[in-house]
Protein backbone atom coordinates (compact mmCIF):
# COMPACT_ATOMS: atom_id res chain seq x y z
CA UNK A 1 0.00 0.00 0.00
CA UNK A 2 3.25 2.23 0.64
CA UNK A 3 3.48 3.64 -3.06
CA UNK A 4 -0.73 4.11 -3.38
CA UNK A 5 -0.50 6.00 0.11
CA UNK A 6 2.86 8.32 -1.15
CA UNK A 7 1.22 9.12 -4.55
CA UNK A 8 -2.25 10.31 -2.96
CA UNK A 9 0.41 12.39 -0.34
CA UNK A 10 2.34 14.05 -3.36
CA UNK A 11 -0.87 14.73 -5.79
CA UNK A 12 -2.36 18.18 -5.62
CA UNK A 13 -5.43 18.06 -3.48
CA UNK A 14 -6.81 20.83 -6.17
CA UNK A 15 -6.50 18.41 -9.17
CA UNK A 16 -9.18 15.94 -7.55
CA UNK A 17 -11.91 18.99 -7.87
CA UNK A 18 -10.95 19.46 -11.09
CA UNK A 19 -10.52 16.26 -13.00
CA UNK A 20 -12.57 13.79 -10.21
CA UNK A 21 -12.53 10.45 -11.72
CA UNK A 22 -12.12 9.32 -15.46
CA UNK A 23 -12.96 5.94 -16.65
CA UNK A 24 -11.51 3.76 -18.43
CA UNK A 25 -11.47 1.10 -20.74
CA UNK A 26 -9.22 -1.57 -20.93
CA UNK A 27 -9.38 -4.72 -23.49
CA UNK A 28 -10.64 -6.51 -25.03
CA UNK A 29 -7.96 -6.54 -27.15
CA UNK A 30 -5.14 -5.63 -25.43
CA UNK A 31 -1.40 -7.55 -24.67
CA UNK A 32 -1.78 -7.68 -20.57
CA UNK A 33 -5.15 -9.01 -20.51
CA UNK A 34 -4.00 -11.88 -21.81
CA UNK A 35 -6.78 -12.76 -24.29
CA UNK A 36 -9.96 -11.29 -24.60
CA UNK A 37 -10.81 -9.92 -21.36
CA UNK A 38 -12.36 -6.24 -20.84
CA UNK A 39 -11.92 -3.99 -17.93
CA UNK A 40 -13.91 -0.80 -16.92
CA UNK A 41 -11.96 1.27 -15.03
CA UNK A 42 -12.78 4.34 -12.74
CA UNK A 43 -9.51 6.18 -12.35
CA UNK A 44 -8.22 8.88 -9.89
CA UNK A 45 -5.20 9.80 -11.54
CA UNK A 46 -3.20 6.21 -12.06
CA UNK A 47 -5.24 4.86 -9.27
CA UNK A 48 -8.36 2.31 -9.56
CA UNK A 49 -10.98 3.37 -7.93
CA UNK A 50 -13.46 1.25 -9.37
CA UNK A 51 -12.69 -1.64 -11.71
CA UNK A 52 -15.45 -4.08 -13.59
CA UNK A 53 -14.04 -6.53 -15.60
CA UNK A 54 -16.41 -8.27 -18.13
CA UNK A 55 -16.23 -11.20 -19.66
CA UNK A 56 -17.58 -13.77 -22.16
CA UNK A 57 -16.25 -12.59 -25.14
CA UNK A 58 -14.37 -16.29 -25.98
CA UNK A 59 -17.83 -17.91 -25.14
CA UNK A 60 -18.10 -21.16 -27.11
CA UNK A 61 -21.21 -22.93 -25.85
CA UNK A 62 -18.79 -25.53 -24.85
CA UNK A 63 -21.59 -27.01 -22.22
CA UNK A 64 -24.22 -26.83 -24.36
CA UNK A 65 -21.87 -28.57 -27.45
CA UNK A 66 -21.36 -31.38 -24.83
CA UNK A 67 -25.04 -32.34 -24.76
CA UNK A 68 -24.98 -33.14 -28.17
CA UNK A 69 -21.58 -34.82 -28.60
CA UNK A 70 -20.54 -38.48 -26.54
CA UNK A 71 -18.49 -38.57 -24.23
CA UNK A 72 -15.18 -39.39 -26.77
CA UNK A 73 -16.00 -36.52 -28.74
CA UNK A 74 -16.02 -34.02 -25.74
CA UNK A 75 -12.56 -34.96 -25.36
CA UNK A 76 -11.43 -33.23 -28.54
CA UNK A 77 -13.84 -29.66 -26.98
CA UNK A 78 -11.78 -30.57 -23.41
CA UNK A 79 -8.60 -29.06 -25.51
CA UNK A 80 -9.83 -25.91 -26.38
CA UNK A 81 -10.22 -24.73 -22.94
CA UNK A 82 -7.35 -24.28 -20.90
CA UNK A 83 -4.88 -24.06 -24.15
CA UNK A 84 -1.42 -23.41 -22.26
CA UNK A 85 -2.08 -26.90 -20.64
CA UNK A 86 -4.50 -29.17 -22.76
CA UNK A 87 -3.46 -32.28 -21.36
CA UNK A 88 -4.68 -31.28 -17.83
CA UNK A 89 -8.52 -30.78 -19.59
CA UNK A 90 -7.88 -34.59 -21.26
CA UNK A 91 -6.98 -36.95 -18.57
CA UNK A 92 -9.25 -34.23 -16.25
CA UNK A 93 -12.29 -35.06 -18.26
CA UNK A 94 -11.40 -38.47 -18.86
CA UNK A 95 -11.21 -39.23 -14.83
CA UNK A 96 -14.32 -37.85 -14.73
CA UNK A 97 -15.98 -40.02 -16.98
CA UNK A 98 -14.39 -43.59 -15.51
CA UNK A 99 -15.51 -42.24 -12.45
CA UNK A 100 -19.41 -42.11 -14.10
CA UNK A 101 -18.41 -45.56 -16.37
CA UNK A 102 -17.14 -47.25 -12.84
CA UNK A 103 -14.03 -48.04 -15.48
CA UNK A 104 -10.16 -48.37 -13.69
CA UNK A 105 -7.16 -47.65 -15.77
CA UNK A 106 -4.35 -50.14 -15.48
CA UNK A 107 -1.28 -48.83 -13.66
CA UNK A 108 0.66 -48.35 -16.85
CA UNK A 109 -1.73 -45.98 -18.30
CA UNK A 110 -2.19 -44.26 -15.06
CA UNK A 111 1.68 -43.45 -14.91
CA UNK A 112 2.03 -42.36 -18.27
CA UNK A 113 -0.92 -39.88 -17.62
CA UNK A 114 0.84 -38.73 -14.00
CA UNK A 115 3.93 -37.85 -16.54
CA UNK A 116 2.17 -36.40 -19.22
CA UNK A 117 0.03 -34.26 -16.43
CA UNK A 118 3.10 -33.07 -14.96
CA UNK A 119 4.59 -32.00 -17.78
CA UNK A 120 2.28 -30.66 -18.94
CA UNK A 121 1.93 -28.50 -15.47
CA UNK A 122 5.48 -27.25 -15.92
CA UNK A 123 4.79 -26.07 -19.30
CA UNK A 124 1.98 -23.87 -18.37
CA UNK A 125 3.43 -22.77 -15.20
CA UNK A 126 6.62 -21.60 -17.47
CA UNK A 127 4.42 -19.66 -19.78
CA UNK A 128 2.61 -18.38 -16.99
CA UNK A 129 5.77 -16.91 -14.53
CA UNK A 130 7.52 -15.79 -18.55
CA UNK A 131 4.33 -14.27 -19.01
CA UNK A 132 4.06 -12.58 -15.50
CA UNK A 133 7.76 -11.49 -16.06
CA UNK A 134 7.15 -9.77 -19.49
CA UNK A 135 3.97 -8.28 -18.03
CA UNK A 136 6.57 -6.28 -15.51
CA UNK A 137 9.26 -5.38 -18.22
CA UNK A 138 11.57 -9.04 -18.03
CA UNK A 139 11.31 -9.50 -21.34
CA UNK A 140 13.40 -12.00 -21.41
CA UNK A 141 12.30 -14.37 -19.07
CA UNK A 142 9.56 -14.72 -21.80
CA UNK A 143 11.98 -15.72 -24.12
CA UNK A 144 13.47 -17.69 -21.92
CA UNK A 145 10.65 -20.01 -21.02
CA UNK A 146 8.76 -20.03 -24.37
CA UNK A 147 12.08 -22.43 -25.46
CA UNK A 148 11.54 -24.57 -22.67
CA UNK A 149 7.77 -25.17 -23.87
CA UNK A 150 8.68 -25.59 -27.26
CA UNK A 151 10.66 -28.81 -26.14
CA UNK A 152 7.98 -29.62 -23.72
CA UNK A 153 5.31 -29.41 -27.21
CA UNK A 154 7.70 -31.85 -29.41
CA UNK A 155 7.59 -34.42 -26.27
CA UNK A 156 3.70 -33.96 -26.45
CA UNK A 157 4.50 -33.93 -30.07
CA UNK A 158 5.58 -37.80 -30.03
CA UNK A 159 3.24 -38.73 -27.71
CA UNK A 160 0.11 -37.66 -28.75
CA UNK A 161 0.95 -36.45 -32.11
CA UNK A 162 -0.22 -32.67 -31.93
CA UNK A 163 1.40 -29.95 -30.01
CA UNK A 164 -1.76 -28.00 -28.75
CA UNK A 165 -5.36 -29.70 -29.72
CA UNK A 166 -3.81 -33.11 -28.21
CA UNK A 167 -7.03 -34.78 -27.67
CA UNK A 168 -5.41 -37.98 -25.88
CA UNK A 169 -7.18 -39.54 -23.63
CA UNK A 170 -10.26 -41.46 -24.26
CA UNK A 171 -12.61 -43.09 -21.76
CA UNK A 172 -11.01 -45.91 -19.91
CA UNK A 173 -7.29 -44.78 -21.17
CA UNK A 174 -5.77 -43.04 -23.62
CA UNK A 175 -5.13 -43.61 -27.83
CA UNK A 176 -2.35 -45.03 -28.31
CA UNK A 177 0.61 -46.11 -25.82
CA UNK A 178 4.14 -44.14 -25.67
CA UNK A 179 6.30 -44.46 -28.26
CA UNK A 180 9.75 -46.37 -27.02
CA UNK A 181 12.11 -43.83 -26.72
CA UNK A 182 9.47 -41.86 -24.31
CA UNK A 183 12.26 -42.53 -21.17
CA UNK A 184 14.75 -40.85 -22.77
CA UNK A 185 12.92 -37.87 -24.40
CA UNK A 186 11.48 -37.18 -20.60
CA UNK A 187 15.08 -37.35 -19.29
CA UNK A 188 16.96 -35.32 -21.83
CA UNK A 189 14.54 -32.28 -20.81
CA UNK A 190 14.32 -32.97 -17.18
CA UNK A 191 18.31 -33.25 -17.19
CA UNK A 192 18.92 -29.02 -18.41
CA UNK A 193 15.43 -27.93 -16.90
CA UNK A 194 16.34 -27.65 -13.62
CA UNK A 195 19.33 -24.84 -14.63
CA UNK A 196 16.32 -22.68 -16.78
CA UNK A 197 14.51 -22.25 -13.25
CA UNK A 198 18.00 -21.46 -11.06
CA UNK A 199 18.27 -18.93 -14.57
CA UNK A 200 14.58 -17.82 -14.13
CA UNK A 201 15.05 -17.25 -10.05
CA UNK A 202 18.78 -15.57 -10.44
CA UNK A 203 16.97 -13.06 -12.42
CA UNK A 204 13.67 -12.17 -10.55
CA UNK A 205 14.01 -13.07 -7.28
CA UNK A 206 16.15 -10.69 -6.29
CA UNK A 207 15.16 -7.71 -9.20
CA UNK A 208 14.61 -4.66 -7.22
CA UNK A 209 11.90 -4.02 -10.14
CA UNK A 210 10.69 -6.98 -9.61
CA UNK A 211 10.30 -7.18 -6.33
CA UNK A 212 9.07 -3.84 -5.83
CA UNK A 213 6.18 -4.68 -8.10
CA UNK A 214 4.62 -8.00 -6.73
CA UNK A 215 5.69 -8.16 -2.99
CA UNK A 216 2.25 -6.98 -1.36
CA UNK A 217 0.74 -6.22 -4.22
CA UNK A 218 -2.84 -8.02 -4.80
CA UNK A 219 -2.59 -9.89 -1.47
CA UNK A 220 -5.45 -12.04 -0.53
CA UNK A 221 -5.77 -13.42 2.93
CA UNK A 222 -6.61 -16.84 3.40
CA UNK A 223 -10.42 -16.41 4.46
CA UNK A 224 -10.99 -13.97 1.42
CA UNK A 225 -9.32 -16.72 -1.21
CA UNK A 226 -11.72 -19.82 0.13
CA UNK A 227 -14.99 -17.76 0.36
CA UNK A 228 -14.22 -16.71 -3.12
CA UNK A 229 -13.63 -20.35 -4.09
CA UNK A 230 -10.12 -20.03 -5.34
CA UNK A 231 -8.25 -23.05 -6.02
CA UNK A 232 -4.61 -23.61 -7.34
CA UNK A 233 -1.42 -21.97 -6.96
CA UNK A 234 -2.86 -18.85 -5.92
CA UNK A 235 -5.25 -20.60 -2.77
CA UNK A 236 -1.56 -22.22 -2.01
CA UNK A 237 0.13 -18.45 -1.44
CA UNK A 238 -2.38 -17.59 0.76
CA UNK A 239 -0.85 -20.58 3.23
CA UNK A 240 -4.31 -23.14 2.37
CA UNK A 241 -3.00 -26.44 2.21
CA UNK A 242 -5.02 -27.57 -0.80
CA UNK A 243 -4.15 -30.06 -3.51
CA UNK A 244 -6.79 -32.62 -4.89
CA UNK A 245 -3.27 -34.53 -5.84
CA UNK A 246 -2.70 -35.17 -2.11
CA UNK A 247 -6.38 -34.31 -0.65
CA UNK A 248 -8.42 -36.69 -2.77
CA UNK A 249 -5.52 -38.73 -5.12
CA UNK A 250 -6.48 -39.34 -8.24
CA UNK A 251 -4.38 -41.91 -11.02
CA UNK A 252 -1.33 -43.03 -8.93
CA UNK A 253 -0.63 -39.63 -6.94
CA UNK A 254 -0.96 -41.43 -3.64
CA UNK A 255 2.09 -43.89 -4.77
CA UNK A 256 4.49 -41.00 -5.21
CA UNK A 257 6.51 -38.46 -2.80
CA UNK A 258 6.06 -34.68 -3.34
CA UNK A 259 5.74 -31.78 -1.58
CA UNK A 260 2.93 -29.34 -2.12
CA UNK A 261 4.82 -25.97 -2.14
CA UNK A 262 3.24 -23.02 0.09
CA UNK A 263 3.54 -19.41 0.79
CA UNK A 264 1.08 -17.06 3.18
CA UNK A 265 1.46 -14.04 1.79
CA UNK A 266 -0.78 -14.36 -0.85
CA UNK A 267 0.52 -11.74 -2.81
CA UNK A 268 1.64 -11.32 -6.38
CA UNK A 269 5.32 -12.93 -5.41
CA UNK A 270 4.15 -15.25 -3.24
CA UNK A 271 2.38 -16.80 -6.33
CA UNK A 272 5.63 -16.66 -8.83
CA UNK A 273 7.45 -18.27 -6.11
CA UNK A 274 4.71 -21.12 -5.67
CA UNK A 275 4.39 -21.49 -9.55
CA UNK A 276 8.34 -22.18 -9.51
CA UNK A 277 8.36 -24.36 -6.83
CA UNK A 278 5.86 -26.53 -7.77
CA UNK A 279 7.64 -26.90 -11.06
CA UNK A 280 10.45 -28.39 -9.21
CA UNK A 281 7.89 -30.57 -7.16
CA UNK A 282 6.98 -31.57 -10.81
CA UNK A 283 10.38 -32.51 -12.12
CA UNK A 284 10.38 -35.16 -8.85
CA UNK A 285 7.00 -36.56 -9.68
CA UNK A 286 7.89 -37.01 -12.62
CA UNK A 287 11.28 -38.64 -12.33
CA UNK A 288 9.66 -40.69 -9.88
CA UNK A 289 6.77 -42.01 -12.00
CA UNK A 290 9.39 -42.96 -14.92
CA UNK A 291 11.19 -44.86 -12.57
CA UNK A 292 8.21 -46.99 -11.38
CA UNK A 293 6.55 -47.11 -15.37
CA UNK A 294 5.45 -50.36 -15.13
CA UNK A 295 6.93 -51.65 -18.87
CA UNK A 296 9.11 -48.98 -19.02
CA UNK A 297 8.86 -47.35 -22.35
CA UNK A 298 9.31 -50.44 -24.66
CA UNK A 299 6.99 -52.19 -22.81
CA UNK A 300 8.32 -55.51 -23.55
CA UNK A 301 5.41 -57.37 -21.81
CA UNK A 302 2.79 -55.60 -23.22
CA UNK A 303 1.35 -54.51 -20.30
CA UNK A 304 -2.02 -52.70 -20.82
CA UNK A 305 -2.34 -49.04 -21.30
CA UNK A 306 -6.15 -49.16 -21.56
CA UNK A 307 -8.66 -50.54 -19.80
CA UNK A 308 -9.18 -54.16 -20.75
CA UNK A 309 -12.95 -53.53 -20.41
CA UNK A 310 -13.87 -53.76 -24.57
CA UNK A 311 -17.44 -52.35 -23.77
CA UNK A 312 -16.19 -49.01 -22.87
CA UNK A 313 -12.50 -49.23 -24.61
CA UNK A 314 -11.99 -50.07 -28.30
CA UNK A 315 -9.98 -53.08 -28.71
CA UNK A 316 -7.06 -53.36 -30.67
CA UNK A 317 -7.18 -54.16 -34.37
CA UNK A 318 -5.95 -57.32 -34.30
CA UNK A 319 -8.15 -58.86 -31.94
CA UNK A 320 -10.97 -57.56 -33.88
CA UNK A 321 -9.78 -59.32 -37.27
CA UNK A 322 -9.53 -62.60 -35.21
CA UNK A 323 -11.72 -62.38 -32.42
CA UNK A 324 -15.42 -62.45 -32.65
CA UNK A 325 -16.57 -60.70 -29.56
CA UNK A 326 -13.97 -58.20 -29.92
CA UNK A 327 -15.61 -57.37 -33.70
CA UNK A 328 -18.82 -57.01 -32.11
CA UNK A 329 -17.93 -54.81 -29.12
CA UNK A 330 -15.93 -52.59 -32.19
CA UNK A 331 -18.97 -52.40 -34.06
CA UNK A 332 -21.16 -51.59 -30.81
CA UNK A 333 -18.68 -48.46 -29.54
CA UNK A 334 -18.28 -46.94 -33.10
CA UNK A 335 -22.35 -47.02 -33.84
CA UNK A 336 -24.12 -44.23 -32.25
CA UNK A 337 -26.46 -44.89 -29.29
CA UNK A 338 -25.13 -48.59 -28.63
CA UNK A 339 -22.01 -49.04 -27.22
CA UNK A 340 -20.25 -46.70 -25.17
CA UNK A 341 -23.33 -45.86 -22.71
CA UNK A 342 -22.92 -45.06 -18.84
CA UNK A 343 -25.45 -46.03 -16.37
CA UNK A 344 -27.88 -42.93 -15.40
CA UNK A 345 -26.50 -40.68 -12.55
CA UNK A 346 -24.40 -38.07 -12.04
CA UNK A 347 -20.49 -37.18 -10.80
CA UNK A 348 -18.46 -34.44 -9.76
CA UNK A 349 -14.91 -35.06 -10.28
CA UNK A 350 -11.87 -32.50 -10.11
CA UNK A 351 -8.08 -32.82 -10.61
CA UNK A 352 -5.61 -30.04 -9.62
CA UNK A 353 -4.70 -28.44 -13.02
CA UNK A 354 -1.97 -25.95 -13.23
CA UNK A 355 -4.37 -22.67 -12.77
CA UNK A 356 -6.17 -25.14 -9.95
CA UNK A 357 -9.66 -27.18 -9.30
CA UNK A 358 -11.05 -28.45 -12.63
CA UNK A 359 -14.46 -29.65 -12.13
CA UNK A 360 -16.59 -31.39 -14.48
CA UNK A 361 -20.14 -32.04 -13.00
CA UNK A 362 -21.52 -35.15 -15.59
CA UNK A 363 -25.49 -35.57 -15.25
CA UNK A 364 -26.14 -39.37 -17.58
CA UNK A 365 -29.63 -39.94 -18.36
CA UNK A 366 -28.85 -43.67 -19.93
CA UNK A 367 -28.07 -42.80 -23.36
CA UNK A 368 -24.67 -42.47 -25.62
CA UNK A 369 -24.66 -38.83 -24.84
CA UNK A 370 -24.29 -36.21 -21.62
CA UNK A 371 -26.80 -35.08 -20.36
CA UNK A 372 -25.22 -32.20 -18.88
CA UNK A 373 -22.08 -31.36 -18.57
CA UNK A 374 -21.20 -28.42 -16.59
CA UNK A 375 -17.06 -27.56 -16.54
CA UNK A 376 -16.23 -25.77 -13.34
CA UNK A 377 -13.22 -23.88 -14.61
CA UNK A 378 -10.86 -22.81 -12.16
CA UNK A 379 -9.89 -19.29 -14.09
CA UNK A 380 -13.52 -18.48 -13.11
CA UNK A 381 -13.63 -18.30 -9.74
CA UNK A 382 -10.01 -17.25 -9.52
CA UNK A 383 -10.55 -14.08 -11.69
CA UNK A 384 -13.63 -13.05 -9.37
CA UNK A 385 -11.06 -12.24 -6.41
CA UNK A 386 -9.35 -9.51 -9.39
CA UNK A 387 -11.81 -7.08 -8.20
CA UNK A 388 -10.39 -6.96 -4.55
CA UNK A 389 -7.06 -7.56 -5.63
CA UNK A 390 -6.84 -4.49 -7.89
CA UNK A 391 -9.21 -1.60 -6.13
CA UNK A 392 -6.99 1.01 -4.72
CA UNK A 393 -4.09 0.54 -6.21
CA UNK A 394 -2.25 1.59 -9.15
CA UNK A 395 -2.99 0.68 -13.00
CA UNK A 396 0.14 -0.94 -13.32
CA UNK A 397 -0.14 -3.30 -10.19
CA UNK A 398 -3.82 -4.59 -11.88
CA UNK A 399 -1.55 -5.59 -14.93
CA UNK A 400 0.87 -7.51 -12.45
CA UNK A 401 -2.11 -9.05 -10.83
CA UNK A 402 -4.18 -10.24 -14.23
CA UNK A 403 -0.56 -11.79 -14.98
CA UNK A 404 -0.35 -13.84 -11.83
CA UNK A 405 -3.55 -15.10 -11.28
CA UNK A 406 -3.02 -16.57 -15.01
CA UNK A 407 -6.86 -16.47 -16.82
CA UNK A 408 -7.27 -18.22 -19.69
CA UNK A 409 -9.65 -17.06 -21.47
CA UNK A 410 -10.56 -19.82 -23.17
CA UNK A 411 -11.54 -21.80 -19.69
CA UNK A 412 -13.33 -18.65 -18.33
CA UNK A 413 -15.91 -18.56 -21.13
CA UNK A 414 -16.30 -21.74 -22.32
CA UNK B 1 -10.94 -37.60 8.23
CA UNK B 2 -13.68 -37.10 6.68
CA UNK B 3 -17.36 -36.48 7.38
CA UNK B 4 -20.16 -39.34 8.36
CA UNK B 5 -22.55 -38.15 5.58
CA UNK B 6 -25.14 -40.50 6.78
CA UNK B 7 -25.35 -38.61 9.98
CA UNK B 8 -25.23 -35.19 8.12
CA UNK B 9 -27.95 -35.71 6.61
CA UNK B 10 -30.18 -37.46 9.40
CA UNK B 11 -28.93 -33.94 11.28
CA UNK B 12 -30.64 -32.16 8.33
CA UNK B 13 -34.19 -34.17 8.04
CA UNK B 14 -34.94 -33.80 12.02
CA UNK B 15 -33.78 -29.90 11.41
CA UNK B 16 -35.10 -28.43 8.75
CA UNK B 17 -37.99 -31.49 8.48
CA UNK B 18 -40.11 -31.31 5.04
CA UNK B 19 -37.67 -28.57 3.97
CA UNK B 20 -35.39 -31.62 3.22
CA UNK B 21 -36.24 -33.91 0.50
CA UNK B 22 -34.34 -36.25 0.55
CA UNK B 23 -30.42 -37.71 -0.43
CA UNK B 24 -29.06 -40.19 -2.40
CA UNK B 25 -26.26 -41.48 -3.21
CA UNK B 26 -24.13 -42.75 -6.39
CA UNK B 27 -20.33 -43.62 -6.85
CA UNK B 28 -19.98 -42.86 -2.98
CA UNK B 29 -21.25 -38.97 -3.74
CA UNK B 30 -24.23 -37.63 -1.26
CA UNK B 31 -26.65 -35.50 -3.02
CA UNK B 32 -28.97 -33.74 -0.62
CA UNK B 33 -32.14 -32.62 -2.11
CA UNK B 34 -33.78 -29.30 -0.59
CA UNK B 35 -37.06 -26.96 -1.28
CA UNK B 36 -35.62 -23.69 -2.84
CA UNK B 37 -37.42 -21.44 -0.19
CA UNK B 38 -34.88 -23.07 2.30
CA UNK B 39 -31.68 -23.16 0.33
CA UNK B 40 -30.30 -19.96 2.21
CA UNK B 41 -31.26 -21.21 6.14
CA UNK B 42 -29.98 -24.88 5.16
CA UNK B 43 -26.89 -23.88 3.87
CA UNK B 44 -25.67 -21.41 6.44
CA UNK B 45 -26.01 -24.66 8.45
CA UNK B 46 -24.07 -26.82 6.48
CA UNK B 47 -21.10 -23.89 6.27
CA UNK B 48 -21.22 -23.07 10.23
CA UNK B 49 -22.37 -26.15 11.74
CA UNK B 50 -19.00 -27.87 13.11
CA UNK B 51 -19.65 -31.32 11.92
CA UNK B 52 -20.08 -30.15 8.64
CA UNK B 53 -17.87 -26.94 7.70
CA UNK B 54 -18.45 -26.46 3.77
CA UNK B 55 -16.34 -23.57 4.02
CA UNK B 56 -16.20 -23.53 -0.25
CA UNK B 57 -18.48 -23.00 -2.50
CA UNK B 58 -16.67 -25.08 -5.34
CA UNK B 59 -19.45 -24.46 -7.74
CA UNK B 60 -22.77 -23.22 -8.53
CA UNK B 61 -24.41 -24.28 -11.43
CA UNK B 62 -28.07 -25.36 -12.70
CA UNK B 63 -29.63 -28.26 -14.63
CA UNK B 64 -32.61 -28.41 -16.60
CA UNK B 65 -35.30 -31.54 -15.90
CA UNK B 66 -37.24 -31.12 -19.26
CA UNK B 67 -36.13 -33.86 -21.33
CA UNK B 68 -34.88 -36.18 -18.29
CA UNK B 69 -36.40 -39.91 -18.75
CA UNK B 70 -39.30 -40.42 -16.91
CA UNK B 71 -37.55 -42.55 -14.23
CA UNK B 72 -35.15 -39.73 -13.49
CA UNK B 73 -37.56 -36.92 -13.36
CA UNK B 74 -39.40 -38.54 -10.61
CA UNK B 75 -36.31 -37.06 -8.77
CA UNK B 76 -37.32 -33.33 -9.89
CA UNK B 77 -40.70 -32.16 -8.23
CA UNK B 78 -39.71 -29.07 -10.36
CA UNK B 79 -38.43 -28.11 -13.21
CA UNK B 80 -35.06 -26.37 -12.40
CA UNK B 81 -32.46 -27.49 -10.06
CA UNK B 82 -29.87 -25.55 -8.46
CA UNK B 83 -26.82 -27.70 -7.86
CA UNK B 84 -24.32 -26.64 -5.27
CA UNK B 85 -20.95 -28.14 -5.20
CA UNK B 86 -19.82 -27.82 -1.39
CA UNK B 87 -16.44 -28.48 -0.45
CA UNK B 88 -14.92 -28.54 3.35
CA UNK B 89 -11.39 -27.48 3.75
CA UNK B 90 -10.97 -28.95 7.32
CA UNK B 91 -12.49 -32.09 6.98
CA UNK B 92 -11.66 -33.03 3.21
CA UNK B 93 -14.67 -33.80 2.24
CA UNK B 94 -17.32 -32.75 -0.13
CA UNK B 95 -21.68 -32.63 -0.50
CA UNK B 96 -23.40 -31.54 -3.56
CA UNK B 97 -26.81 -30.02 -2.61
CA UNK B 98 -29.89 -29.57 -5.03
CA UNK B 99 -32.54 -27.08 -4.88
CA UNK B 100 -35.63 -27.35 -6.68
CA UNK B 101 -37.08 -24.25 -8.21
CA UNK B 102 -40.05 -23.74 -10.46
CA UNK B 103 -40.71 -22.73 -13.94
CA UNK B 104 -43.05 -19.78 -12.62
CA UNK B 105 -41.81 -18.16 -10.94
CA UNK B 106 -38.06 -18.89 -11.48
CA UNK B 107 -36.85 -17.41 -8.31
CA UNK B 108 -34.89 -18.12 -5.30
CA UNK B 109 -32.85 -16.47 -2.77
CA UNK B 110 -29.00 -15.97 -3.14
CA UNK B 111 -26.30 -17.12 -1.34
CA UNK B 112 -23.91 -14.53 -2.22
CA UNK B 113 -23.75 -13.13 1.22
CA UNK B 114 -22.64 -16.65 2.07
CA UNK B 115 -19.95 -17.14 0.07
CA UNK B 116 -18.12 -14.50 -2.58
CA UNK B 117 -17.85 -17.43 -4.98
CA UNK B 118 -21.64 -17.60 -5.95
CA UNK B 119 -21.76 -13.94 -7.16
CA UNK B 120 -19.99 -14.69 -10.66
CA UNK B 121 -21.66 -18.10 -10.28
CA UNK B 122 -25.36 -17.61 -9.65
CA UNK B 123 -24.61 -14.63 -13.00
CA UNK B 124 -24.19 -17.63 -15.08
CA UNK B 125 -26.83 -19.79 -13.89
CA UNK B 126 -28.90 -17.05 -14.15
CA UNK B 127 -27.36 -16.06 -18.12
CA UNK B 128 -27.80 -20.04 -18.97
CA UNK B 129 -31.38 -20.98 -17.83
CA UNK B 130 -32.96 -17.80 -16.64
CA UNK B 131 -32.98 -18.42 -12.80
CA UNK B 132 -33.55 -15.22 -10.87
CA UNK B 133 -31.28 -14.92 -7.66
CA UNK B 134 -32.99 -13.04 -5.73
CA UNK B 135 -30.90 -10.21 -3.71
CA UNK B 136 -28.31 -10.56 -5.65
CA UNK B 137 -26.22 -7.66 -5.46
CA UNK B 138 -25.04 -7.27 -9.69
CA UNK B 139 -27.52 -9.79 -11.17
CA UNK B 140 -26.97 -9.52 -15.05
CA UNK B 141 -26.00 -12.00 -17.97
CA UNK B 142 -22.19 -13.04 -17.39
CA UNK B 143 -20.92 -14.95 -20.80
CA UNK B 144 -23.70 -14.07 -23.30
CA UNK B 145 -24.16 -10.31 -24.86
CA UNK B 146 -26.51 -7.83 -22.41
CA UNK B 147 -28.67 -7.74 -24.69
CA UNK B 148 -29.08 -11.39 -25.53
CA UNK B 149 -32.78 -13.15 -25.79
CA UNK B 150 -33.49 -16.54 -24.04
CA UNK B 151 -31.04 -18.42 -22.18
CA UNK B 152 -28.92 -20.90 -24.23
CA UNK B 153 -28.42 -23.86 -21.65
CA UNK B 154 -32.02 -24.81 -21.32
CA UNK B 155 -33.33 -27.78 -22.99
CA UNK B 156 -36.09 -26.03 -25.00
CA UNK B 157 -33.44 -23.72 -26.45
CA UNK B 158 -31.83 -25.07 -30.21
CA UNK B 159 -28.42 -25.82 -30.50
CA UNK B 160 -28.04 -23.86 -33.40
CA UNK B 161 -29.85 -20.92 -31.70
CA UNK B 162 -32.78 -19.22 -32.85
CA UNK B 163 -31.58 -16.93 -35.87
CA UNK B 164 -29.39 -14.76 -33.95
CA UNK B 165 -26.45 -15.21 -36.56
CA UNK B 166 -28.98 -14.66 -39.41
CA UNK B 167 -29.78 -11.46 -38.08
CA UNK B 168 -26.49 -9.32 -37.36
CA UNK B 169 -26.36 -6.12 -38.49
CA UNK B 170 -24.91 -5.87 -41.71
CA UNK B 171 -21.66 -3.12 -42.27
CA UNK B 172 -21.78 -2.34 -45.92
CA UNK B 173 -20.03 1.04 -46.42
CA UNK B 174 -16.94 -1.13 -46.34
CA UNK B 175 -17.94 -2.89 -49.60
CA UNK B 176 -18.52 0.54 -51.55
Amino acid sequence: MSTVDEIKKIAPKASKEVFKTMSMNIGPQHPATHGTLRLKCELDGEIIVKIEPEIGFLHTGFEKLGEYRNYNQFVVISDRMNYLSPLNNNIGFAIACEELFGVTVPPRGQYIRVIMAELSRIADHVVSVGLQGMDLGAFSVMLWTFIEREKLYDIFEAVTGARLTTSWTRVGGVFRDVPPDFPELCNGFLAKFPAVIDEIEYMLNKNRIFMDRTIGVGALTKEEAISHGVTGPILRACGVNYDIRKTKPYLCYSELNFDVPMRTEGDVYARYQVRLAEMRESIKIVKQALEKLPGGGKNPDKLPVNSVDHKVVLPPKDMVYHDMESLIHFFKLTMPGHGLIPPKGEVYSSTETPNGELGFYLVSDGTGLPYRVRIRPPSFYNYTTFVKQATGRLISDAVACMASINVIAGELDR
Amino acid sequence: MSIDLAALTKTLKERFGDEVLGHSAFRGQTVVRIKHTANVKILTFLRDDPSAAFDMLTDITCLDSLRLPDDMQKEYPERFAVVYQLTSLAHNDRLRVKAFVPEDPCEIETVSELWAAANWGEREAFDMFGVIFRGHPDLKRILMPDNYEGHPLRKDYPLKGRGERDNFPKYTELAN
